[in-house]
Order: structure tokens, then C-alpha cells, then sequence
């Protein structure tokens, strides 16, 4: 018989470990999913894994859209992990990332077609408020009268949704577009464009808050009394209070900060790799980057190296859809699991398996 | 606008009908936090189960078995669940999250072939447009609806008059307890938690077989979550579920209705309505809480794992 023993201290090997014994699990457990759907496994995860990056007829155009799907990604974990670590769940985060987006375009689209140097700077204020904003609205609940944030942040992505389809057919549609929902193409409008820094490399703006963020986050939660008392918030809460620690605000804290990074995430995108305001803005990034922060194990650089490998998925999800038609969604079906084997991993960081020696007769009775 | 466009009694029995899905997840999750357990996993639960139910229905020919299909899907993925919190302890609101995205994802990987396709049609006791208003509404419909009446009322009288009930509460209220009493913590939890499944399956199979009836991606639009919201709204008591997915289907309608009629009101925004109100309900009842106008009920050990240590 084996049974657990809790550990007095989660392992650090094992902290390591897991996100590649994850990973590995998850090819197999992907490689049967994909066998059974009809498609050859090993090319699959082939596909997915070492074409974006390799393949010489791909590599080429899938290897900088990395950077560009992976800063969304890091941007929004970075601000979740943080909320994560003080148990501050919000899961809206696809919300504020489309209400940012809205905000972020609508200050491009009122001074249209005004070119000035200070346009971009002032959406993405705009973007970053908004998502502050709409993260607020929980934070805000929670704090005056102990509302669940987990659903009321989820209930807001529903309501931001409706408010970007309303938006992309009412007041920020094209006036020149012919009666086509959509925005005016922000990438066509100088001052409002997140484009390209360096001319090929695809680093828009958005990349370089990404880093930015990892870099400050690693500094407020090792460095910085705040990052402490999060951390001691939701590692133990009684504790957190005794020592002075508000709770309400962390949770304002922690939801301000997530919807601000999410909102300024939705601002890059629809400034740059989207272009417009449209009704399928929206991709799922608020979402995902739940699995990236998890991943990452709720550090940092750990997310940095998530959100790059998360978004190496995406990218070769979209090859492997070209080359062996493989379905779009089977994707996201993958990175599900990838989180089941992360969460099952975390057992071998918190408990140790021990030989249990057999009962004897005389212990029994 | 034209109000004169909304008849009552189909109104009514439309209601019963959206009602019937949401009210059939919440009381399984009613069930798995009564023991302690929160799953978020809910909405992917009921969208695999819609797209179990609709695929064995449309291949055996049979709704009825389109439902055990579904309610086997749904309790499939809750074993991911029962396994992974129970016996590799993970915490429980990351993995009811993995539920729900994981379920998404395969929901809409498995039922691509099955989009546009009409599922076969679930009898009805009385059908036809001659029905009068009480016909209508209390016999025009199918036999699942009527079951998804029941099973709260089965919940409200196990969890009050059985042992079974009792043990389920003690596991909830007190696991440290309840283990010391010699009940097995880990595997009643299971037990709860695959039921849960199973209703959320059921519930997400009526979805996609009676209340739509199609499979499209993602169908579910939020019906899982407002389920969990629901549970909070019935301050855990089984019948008051009956009431608040009632009162829930009754806005759904009621703003389909408006934006049928006409409404001056954009469809964006009177689409967001349910979700809207369901915050503010949210919202209402923690108020009620906070100035001890009402108690909250909420399970002691809601959220929190069970490792026996000996």
C-alpha cells in the first residue's frame, strides 16, 4: 500500500519539474486524443511543436507571430498570477481585455483622422483604465458587501461581449464602410497604430509592456512590501490580517492591476494584429491565459516561458489545421488538459508518497 | 411594439422549458457543495453533455437515450474532477476552471460533424395548436421536463428526512468530523460530485435536444455559471432552485420575447440582461447578507480539500 505524506515544505525539484512532466503527459494524453479523432499523433504534436519553430517552409512566417500571440497572453497572466497568489480569483479577464479594446479604439476613432504624437500614448490610458474599470466593478462588490468575484467578473465577460457587438455595428462602426459592422482599420491610421518597432521583428508595443510587466511584477512580488502581504493574503489569510494586511486592498489591488494589464492587452491587439473593432474580436486570451499563469506557476518567468510555449500551441494548432486538418477547436481541447496535468502534478510539489508499511494484527486492533 | 405578440400561455410554457437546463445543473451542484465541494467546472459539464446527448440521439434515433448519453457524458467529465481534487487533492477552483475550458474545447471538437443537423423530437404528452392555456402549460410537454421537477423535490426530501442526507451534510459541514465518525470523506465526496456531473449532463443534454434544439459551439453561452449563480440565490435549499431557474428562464424569454416584438431596446443590451440581473441578484442577496437581513447557508467546508492524515 502507498499512501500520502504532506510535505512540511513544497518541494522546490518538484516545483520545477511538473510543468514538464505536464507537458509530456499531455503530448500522450493529446497524441491518443488526436489518434482517435483519425489523425497520425506523432505528426500532429510534431506540428504543433517543432514546425512553427523549424520547419523550413513555415518557420519563416510562424516564428515572429510568436512574440505577437504571446504578449496578450503574458500581459493578462502576469496580472491573474497576481490575484491567483493572494486568492483573488478573477476569471473575467476576457472582459476587461474587450472593454480595454473598446476604450483604447473609441479615443483613436474620436479624434479621427487627427495625427498627433500623442494619440497612442493616450489609447492605451484608455485601454488600461478601461479594463481597470470594468475590473473594479467586482473588486468593488467584494469589497462593500462580500459579493462571489468569481462570478460576478465571469457574468461581466457576457455583458462585454454584448457591448463590443453593440459597439462594432452602433457608434464606433465605420461611417465609410458601407454599412459593414466593424470599425474604421486602426492600422491604416498612423498615430493610432501599434505597428512593428523595428522593421520584420514583429515587436509591437504590446511585446514590449509584456516584458515590461514581467519584469515589474518579478520586482513588486519578490522585492516589494506589497508583493509580500499579497502573497501572505493568500497563503494565510488570519495570519495576513493579524499582521495589518487589509484584505480589502489586495482584492482591489489585485483586480485593479489584472484588468488594467488586460485592458492594455485588448488596446494592443486592436490597434495592431486586429486592426478594428469588430463582433469576433473577442479570442479567448482572457481565458487561456488562465492555463499560461498556472503554467508558469504563478511566477513571473515562468509565465514568460508559458505564454511562449502557449502561444507556440496556438500557432501550430493553426499549421496543423492547414497541413494534416486537424480541428481548430481540438486545440483548445489541448490546453485544457495540459492545465488537468499541471493541477495533478502540484500533489507531487505539496505530498510525498511513502510505502506504507502493512498493518500488523496487533496495530489493527 | 407590439405586446399583443406575446401570448401568455406560450409564454409560460416557454418558460418552464428554458427553466429546465439550468434548473437540473444547479440542483447537482447544489448536491456537490452540500458536501463541501465547489465545482466550477458546471458549464463545461453541461456542454459536454449537450453534445453527448445530441450525438447519441441523433445517431440511436432515440431523445431518451440522447439523455442517458448526455447525463453519462456530463458524470464522465466529473470523474476528471472527483479524481483530481479527491485524490491528487488539487485545489478546486483552478480545476473547475480546467473543467470548463477543457469541456469547451472538446465539446466543440467532437460535434463539428453534428452542426445544422435536427435532433429527433422528444414526445410530448399533449402537443398540437388547439391546446388550451392549461393544456399548454401544464401537459404540453416532454417527459424530461417533468423529471427535471422532480429531482429537486427527490434532493429537498434525502437531504431532509435520510441518513444518506445526513451523512452528506456531515461531510459538508464538518469533514474532520465525519472522518472521525468512520464515513469514507473522499469517496462520498465522489459520489456527489459525479451526480453533479450527471444532472449538469442531463440538464446541458436538454439544452441542446429540447430547448434549441441544434448543436452549435459553445451553446451553453453562460447557462453553467448562472447554474452555480443560482445555488448561491436558493441560499443552498433545494426547492427554492425550482423558483430562481424560473425566475431566470422567465427574463431569458421574456427579452427573446422583446426582441421578437420589436423592442425599441437593442438586442445587444437586452441580450445581456440574464447576466446583468444575475449580478444584481448577486448582488441583492449579499447585501441581505451583510446587514443580517438574511443568513448566508453556505456549507462550512465549501471549497476546502479533506487529506485524512492517519
Amino acid at each position: 500500500m502507498y499512501k500520502l505524506e504532506k510535505r512540511p515544505n513544497p518541494s522546490n525539484l518538484w516545483a520545477y519539474l511538473t510543468p514538464f512532466l505536464a507537458l509530456i503527459a499531455t503530448m500522450i494524453a493529446g497524441g491518443i486524443m488526436f489518434w482517435m479523432l483519425g489523425k497520425p499523433p506523432v505528426d500532429a504534436i510534431r506540428t504543433i511543436f517543432w514546425d512553427p519553430l523549424f520547419n523550413e517552409q513555415f518557420a519563416a512566417y510562424s516564428r515572429p507571430q510568436l512574440l505577437v500571440k504571446a504578449a496578450p497572453l503574458i500581459l493578462i497572466a502576469i496580472g491573474l498570477s497576481i490575484g491567483f497568489k493572494a486568492g483573488v480569483w478573477n476569471i473575467g479577464a476576457e472582459g476587461q481585455y474587450v472593454i480595454g479594446a473598446l476604450c483604447g479604439a473609441a479615443v483613436a476613432l474620436a479624434v479621427y483622422p487627427l495625427e498627433a504624437w500623442w494619440i497612442f500614448p493616450a489609447m492605451v490610458t484608455a485601454g488600461a483604465v478601461g479594463g481597470f474599470m470594468w475590473g473594479m466593478i467586482p473588486a468593488i462588490l467584494k469589497i462593500k458587501l462580500g459579493t462571489n468575484e468569481i462570478l460576478v467578473s465571469l457574468m461581466l465577460v457576457y455583458v462585454a461581449l454584448e457591448l463590443l457587438s453593440s459597439m462594432s455595428v452602433g457608434v464606433l462602426r465605420n461611417p465609410d464602410g458601407n454599412g459593414f459592422p466593424g470599425s474604421r482599420n486602426l492600422q491604416q491610421y498612423a498615430s493610432a497604430h501599434n505597428a512593428e518597432i523595428w522593421q520584420g521583428s514583429s515587436v509591437h508595443w504590446g511585446v514590449v509592456a509584456a516584458f515590461s510587466a514581467v519584469v515589474l511584477a518579478y520586482v513588486l512580488m519578490s522585492k516589494h512590501r506589497l508583493g509580500f502581504q499579497i502573497k501572505l493574503a493568500g497563503a494565510a489569510p488570519k495570519a495576513a490580517r493579524f499582521a495589518g494586511v487589509n484584505p480589502h486592498v489586495i482584492t482591489a489591488v489585485c483586480l485593479g492591476i489584472s484588468g488594467a494589464l488586460a485592458g492594455m492587452a485588448g488596446m494592443f491587439e486592436v490597434a495592431g494584429p486586429a486592426g478594428q473593432v469588430s463582433i469576433d474580436f473577442a479570442s479567448g486570451y482572457g481565458f487561456t491565459a488562465i492555463i499560461v499563469a498556472f503554467l508558469g506557476r504563478l511566477n513571473p518567468w515562468g509565465i514568460l516561458a508559458a505564454g511562449l510555449l502557449m502561444s507556440l500551441t496556438y500557432i501550430g494548432g493553426e499549421l496543423a489545421q492547414f497541413i494534416i486538418g486537424l480541428p481548430a477547436s481540438a486545440i483548445s481541447a489541448f490546453q485544457g488538459m495540459l492545465l488537468f496535468f499541471l493541477l495533478a502534478g502540484e500533489l507531487l510539489v505539496n505530498y510525498r508518497i511513502r510505502r506504507a508499511a502493512p498493518r500488523t494484527v496487533k496495530e489493527a486492533a | 411594439m407590439d405586446w399583443s405578440a406575446i401570448n401568455p400561455a406560450f409564454y409560460v410554457a416557454s418558460v418552464m422549458v428554458a427553466a429546465t437546463p439550468l434548473l437540473l445543473a444547479a440542483i447537482g451542484e447544489l448536491v456537490v457543495e452540500k458536501t463541501g465541494v465547489l465545482n466550477l467546472g458546471v458549464e463545461g459539464m453541461m456542454i459536454i453533455g449537450a453534445v453527448c446527448g445530441f450525438i447519441t440521439a441523433v445517431e440511436t434515433g432515440s431523445p431518451s437515450l440522447g439523455f442517458v448519453g448526455g447525463a453519462l457524458g456530463g458524470a464522465a467529465l466529473s470523474v476528471v474532477f472527483a479524481v483530481l481534487t479527491q485524490f491528487f487533492l488539487t485545489s478546486q477552483v483552478p480545476t473547475g476552471l480546467a473543467l470548463t475550458l477543457f469541456g469547451l474545447g472538446a465539446s466543440a471538437m467532437v460535434g463539428q460533424s453534428y452542426v445544422g443537423i435536427v435532433p429527433p423530437k422528444m414526445p410530448q404528452l399533449m402537443s398540437g395548436a388547439e391546446l388550451n392555456a392549461f393544456e399548454r402549460i401544464v401537459l404540453g410537454h416532454d417527459a424530461m421536463l417533468y423529471i427535471g421537477l422532480a429531482i429537486p423535490v427527490a434532493v429537498w426530501a434525502v437531504l431532509r428526512f435520510s441518513r444518506l442526507g445526513l451523512i452528506l451534510r456531515a461531510v459538508g459541514e464538518d469533514h474532520n468530523a465525519a472522518h472521525a465518525l468512520g464515513y469514507k470523506v473522499m469517496w462520498i465526496r465522489f459520489g456527489a460530485i459525479v451526480f453533479g456531473g450527471a444532472c449538469a449532463g442531463f440538464g446541458g443534454a436538454y439544452l441542446s435536444l429540447v430547448r434549441v434544439p441544434q448543436w452549435t459551439e459553445g451553446m451553453t453561452t453562460g447557462a453553467g455559471w448562472i447554474a452555480l449563480a443560482l445555488v448561491v440565490f436558493a441560499s443552498w435549499r433545494p426547492l427554492l432552485i425550482i423558483l430562481g431557474a424560473y425566475i431566470f428562464g422567465g427574463i431569458a424569454i421574456l427579452q427573446l420575447n422583446l426582441q421578437a416584438a420589436g423592442s425599441t431596446i437593442p438586442v445587444e443590451y437586452l441580450s445581456m440582461s440574464p447576466y446583468v440581473i444575475t449580478i444584481f441578484v448577486l448582488v441583492l442577496l449579499s447585501a441581505l447578507h451583510k446587514y443580517g437581513i438574511s443568513r448566508a447557508q453556505a456549507p462550512a467546508m465549501l471549497g476546502r480539500s479533506f487529506h485524512a492524515s492517519n
